[in-house]
């Protein structure tokens, strides 16, 4: 794309995790499960964890049927979250959040977003926002025991 | 009149508007058409020096703005060619007047095991009325099937059709697959056993000459805003003799003759219908609107159109592995499509940095989407101030996105 708006959001890493999204799959034994749905365009997704008795992640996976945006940002997240303890990925969830609303600037602000910065130029296409926070919202859902969420 | 659409491409002024820098290519016409200058002089003008109420006060503002409000009821009538003023109310939109049939005759008439027909096609708002209104009165909502091309299935819908069919209710031509349903023959069909039909006319009205007379619908409804009207304003056409049966729909102001706290008489049709102050600014301009189009001729719209449905079909099935959703014998300029590797929503966002607006989703037919086994579809919906050109530029920035989603 020649546009630089575009170019931003559709990175090579954006469409390599599209092409082959890490963690994809449904989890056997799963200890939290939690269904996301946006009902305006469709994306659906269920996000599978393992927690153990320490409270850390000790394995996540997610399922989704989805356009590249939102399948990018929950093979990122859940890439993230692994290993990370409940605290960590709520801590994490508090960023990403701020980040695509444009209240996080990474480079200003003190952040443990590593790769997810990657989602930074996003507000500039709102409509999208949602594509890439539902698979958090779905995360935060599971842990809650919340089983189903939407991202409207 | 000739038809020119670059004389008639002046007449909208959102088509100046440029995109990201780029010309906008506005595809987006099944969603809301765009509003040429003659409409949007008819709202200033009622905004600006003609400020007032309706039906009420006996000032010149007033009895003004009542004349030009009924002038345009007789305007409508005119244009669908309805036997009678009377046979014509004011809503908010298609939704509203299909709310209002749903409640003022479904209410009333419906009982428990009572059958209503919808197709499988239906916008959501030709399938949730019916759906709260049987589970209200313990009705069956039945559909009509649809093939791989997504036409009715004729055969299905006269299986259906029985005794227990109190109504039928469905699309003229579907906002997501672009068909135009047979609906003479629909009609004829369900007249056979007395049942009522509602025709919802929101797509075709832009496309095709509607004559609900010749038609025989009993009640046909369509809004202002896919009309090159103003959004916030509808028409529901009924037969009288059936409105005058119906139960209101909402109640307060002006629908009412005499009012006691013992009781209340309803007033006359269309009044009964049109509870609290109107759109009335929209109204006035739905008038313009439809000059507008007279003025173009549905002859010229129909042709042209169905021109730009060939072109759109040749150019679209040229690009490699794209699937049109939607290839009925009888469509409208609505192309609905897949693409392999590329979601609906990337590539809306893809397109509209070359400026060319289109829809991506589920175009509010869940139904439709899940019997092509699809989560959503991109759709460019075209009008009569669109060109070829316009649809090889859309071409074009699809191949451009395809290249980014090998």
């Amino acid at each position: 794309m020649e546009n630089s708006r575009t170019r931003e959001l559709y990175q090579q890493v954006i469409l390599d995790h599209n092409k082959n999204p890490r963690n994809h799959g449904k989890m056997k034994g799963a200890s939290h499960v939690a269904e996301g749905y946006n009902p305006l365009c469709g994306d659906h997704l269920f996000i599978y964890l393992k927690i153990d008795k320490n409270n850390v992640i000790e394995d996540i996976t997610f399922e989704n049927d989805g356009c590249a945006i939102s399948t990018a940002s929950a093979s990122m997240m859940t890439s993230a979250l692994k290993g990370k303890t409940l605290d960590q990925s709520q801590n994490l969830f508090d960023q990403f959040h701020r980040l695509v609303l444009k209240e996080l600037n990474p480079e200003s602000e003190a952040n443990d977003l590593g790769k997810l910065k990657i989602f930074s130029g996003i507000w500039q296409f709102p409509s999208r926002v949602k594509c890439a926070t539902l698979c958090w919202h779905a995360m935060r859902g599971a842990l809650n025991k919340d089983n189903s969420v939407t991202s409207e | 009149m000739s038809f020119n659409v670059k004389d008639i491409r002046k007449d909208f002024p959102t088509l100046a508007v440029k995109i990201h820098g780029q010309p906008l290519v506005y595809f987006d016409n099944a969603a809301t058409t765009l509003k040429p200058e003659s409409v949007l002089r008819a709202l200033e003008q009622y905004y600006t020096t003609g400020t007032s109420n309706v039906h009420r006060g006996v000032h010149y503002l007033s009895e003004r703005a009542t004349a030009n409000f009924e002038k345009s009821r007789d305007k409508v009538r005119d244009f669908i060619h309805a036997a009678k003023s009377t046979e014509i109310i004011f809503t908010r939109g298609t939704t509203e007047g299909i709310n209002l049939v749903a409640h003022g005759y479904g209410r009333k008439f419906l009982k428990k095991g009572d059958e209503i027909l919808i197709s499988g096609m239906e916008h959501h708002s030709n399938i949730v009325p019916w759906q709260i209104l049987c589970d209200e009165v313990g009705g069956n909502l039945k559909v009509i099937p649809l093939n791989d091309d997504g036409d009715i299935i004729f055969e299905e819908f006269e299986k259906l059709l029985s005794k227990k069919t109190k109504f039928v209710s469905i699309v003229y031509i579907s906002n997501s697959l672009g068909t135009i349903n047979p609906i003479k023959k629909v009609i004829d069909a369900a007249h056979q056993f007395n049942i009522p039909v509602l025709i919802d006319g929101a797509q075709a009205i832009s496309h095709q000459k509607i004559d609900v007379q010749e038609s025989g619908c009993d009640f046909f409804a369509f809004s202002a805003h896919k009309l090159f009207g103003p959004t916030g304003v509808g028409v529901l056409y009924g037969k009288a003799e059936l409105l005058n049966q119906m139960n209101p729909y909402q109640s307060g102001g002006d629908m009412i003759s005499s009012v006691t706290f013992e009781k209340t008489t309803y007033n006359i049709l269309p009044y009964k219908f049109e509870a609290g102050t109107p759109n009335v600014a929209g109204v006035i301009a739905l008038s313009a609107a439809l000059e507008y189009i007279e003025k173009v001729g549905y002859d010229n719209i129909v042709a042209y159109e169905h021109d730009l449905l060939e072109y759109g079909n040749k150019v679209l099935s040229e690009i490699p592995n794209l699937r049109i959703i939607g290839t009925a014998r009888e469509k409208a300029a609505i192309f609905s499509f897949v693409l392999p590797n590329i979601h609906p929503h990337d590539l809306g966002t893809l397109v509209d940095e070359d400026g060319v607006a289109i829809r991506t989703g589920h175009h509010c037919t869940q139904p439709v989407m899940k019997h092509f086994n699809i989560p959503a579809t991109s759709r460019a919906s075209l009008a009569f101030y669109n060109t070829k050109e316009e649809i090889d530029i859309l071409a074009k920035s699809i191949i451009k996105a395809m290249k980014l989603f090998p």
